[in-house]
């Protein structure tokens, strides 16, 4: 009895997680415009998606703000982890304390202060303060994701290397990269769902000259979200999963 | 060993400058900022003044500041009453399982949250699923009224924060020694005894951290009351969000993220004072 009551609890509360997953996906394809009653079974969305020339040019822009931020904050996250792990300088704990703080502050209170940087720094609202907007707020978890795996590595292994003749440089090029490897992909894989999915902070950051999807998404919401926007994001979501899904076994394979 | 010097000045250089440029130096433009007045022509007037913050006093921004505080604590409980039996469970599954069910909980984050948000409509709204199940079940007589409703807000801010209440509380349960409960047993504790005395305190930094991560995000979460919500509902994020982009008004929204700040600050504190090293790693 207790058992069936934890399992029943555990099946609510993803019942509860997933509906408006169920939902989103059902609607794409659902053959009315704007109407959720359910109109019957058609693959239209899906076709005429690849004709709504707007909503495929957002689209991109995402892709490439994911893909470039992802990347940049995956080499930078790893510098910064490497040098808060192996060295002692002056202000560490206070870039550590810092750190923490970038990854609990609300995505507004961040969103807001970016905004004030670009302007003061009068820098155009856009492509480039979305970028580095993004590349900031990634830049934390795989920093973190990166210093955790670094403290399970045997420290012996350093001290090999560096026996060996081996400078810091050579140690990062051929130990660390390779070690970090699965926690490399993790870090990017965060980033580049958590890139995809911000509304709060770009809506800050960026400017009339350069729209992302969920910002998008966001405009429409007033007029209604056509079920071409359901169809779309459940190609991302596919996408994204079969991406997870790759990125697991090739971290696997590995290990 | 100048190459060495070479490496270790790169990484610890570009930390410094990332950290300085985009954490520290928008942090003092914003506190800059939430004591400027605004002009007409410029964003900012160089005169310094507390009115920004004594604005908020202001009725009508009081108003949406209590009710903001309202929801958010109302929703952080819910997550914390729904999370924390589900943290409970999860923690207490066989070792093969547990990897499965956090990877379930973490699989919708990979849609955007705002569609999500969006689909939550076709739920809750008069002629919605919630309706009909409820009617087919004979609970209710009439369509419910949920949509452009608190209650509307509030489902919303409780379905995107759960997950974020459900990771700390099972970082902290996951490391729980389970043998402590035998130990009580033998000592004639009883089950709610054992559950308030020994799991609850034990599990505290991961209970502070769940709030931490829930209850001030959730004020700022504008686009919830502007999907979901009616006029009636807004957050403090949709007055901090006008400031900028309607009422042009940049220093008093930026006291107001300021006031976020300091509230985040007194948080961050308590949860220091609270957790240990090991801790603060899990809550990532």
């Amino acid at each position: 009895m207790n058992r069936t009551l934890k399992f029943l609890y555990l099946f609510f509360i993803y019942v509860f997680l997933y509906l408006p997953i169920v939902v989103l996906i059902t609607y794409s394809f659902n053959d009315s415009k704007f109407s959720a009653f359910w109109h019957g079974l058609t693959f239209k969305w899906y076709k005429q998606l690849f004709h709504d020339h707007s909503l495929l040019l957002v689209t991109g822009h995402s892709f490439l703000i994911a893909v470039l931020a992802s990347t940049v904050a995956t080499v930078l996250g790893l510098a910064a982890a490497v040098a808060l792990f192996r060295y002692r300088f002056y202000g560490k704990k206070l870039i550590q304390g810092l750190v923490f703080i970038l990854i609990v502050v609300p995505d507004l209170v961040f969103g807001v202060s970016l905004l004030m940087l670009f302007v003061m720094l009068k820098v155009q609202l856009g492509f480039w303060t979305l970028l580095s907007a993004h590349i900031t707020f990634c830049l934390p978890f795989v920093l973190v994701i990166v210093y955790s795996r670094l403290q399970t590595v045997d420290k012996n292994i350093f001290a090999a290397a560096r026996d060996l003749g081996a400078n810091d440089f050579l140690i990062f090029m051929r130990i660390i990269i390779p070690l970090m490897m699965p926690a490399l992909i993790a870090g990017w894989l965060l980033s580049f769902t958590l890139s995809m999915d911000d509304v709060v902070i770009s809506f800050f950051v960026t400017g009339p000259t350069f729209q992302i999807l969920p910002l998008y998404i966001y405009s429409l919401t007033h007029v209604g979200i056509t079920p071409e926007v359901n169809a779309l994001c459940t190609l991302i979501f596919v996408f994204t999963l079969l991406l997870i899904v790759a990125a697991q076994s090739l971290i696997r394979r590995k290990v | 060993m100048m190459n060495n010097h070479l490496f270790k000045r790169f990484s610890v250089g570009l930390l410094f400058l990332w950290i300085g440029l985009f954490a520290l130096l928008p942090f003092v433009l914003v506190c800059l900022a939430s004591v400027l007045e605004s002009g007409d022509t410029n964003i900012f007037v160089w005169h310094f003044t507390f009115t920004n913050y004594l604005q908020l006093f202001h009725p009508i921004y009081f108003k949406i500041f209590v009710r903001s505080l309202y929801l958010s604590v109302v929703s952080c409980s819910f997550c914390f009453m729904l999370g924390y039996p589900f943290a409970y469970i999860c923690s207490r599954m066989p070792k093969a399982v547990k990897p499965v069910l956090i990877f379930f909980l973490m699989l919708p984050f990979w849609t955007s949250t705002l569609m999500r948000v969006y689909s939550i409509i076709v739920l809750i709204r008069g002629e919605g699923w919630l309706s009909h199940l409820l009617m087919w079940l004979g609970l209710i007589h009439q369509p419910l009224h949920l949509l452009f409703t608190q209650t509307a807000v509030l489902i919303g801010l409780v379905y995107i924060s759960l997950p974020f209440m459900i990771l700390p509380l099972y970082a902290n349960l996951e490391k729980f020694d389970w043998r402590l409960l035998d130990a009580a047993r033998d000592l004639g504790a009883g089950k709610l005894r054992i559950l308030f005395r020994v799991v609850v305190p034990i599990t505290k930094p991961g209970i502070i951290a769940g709030v931490m991560l829930v209850l001030l995000p959730a004020m700022t979460l504008f686009y919830v009351p502007d999907v979901l919500g009616g006029a009636k509902s807004l957050l403090l994020g949709n007055l901090i969000k006008d400031q900028f982009f309607e009422a042009h008004n940049w220093p008093f929204g930026a006291s107001i993220s300021m006031i976020l700040t300091i509230l985040m600050g007194a948080l961050l504190l308590f949860y220091w004072k609270n957790s240990s090293e090991e801790n603060r790693q899990e809550l990532i």
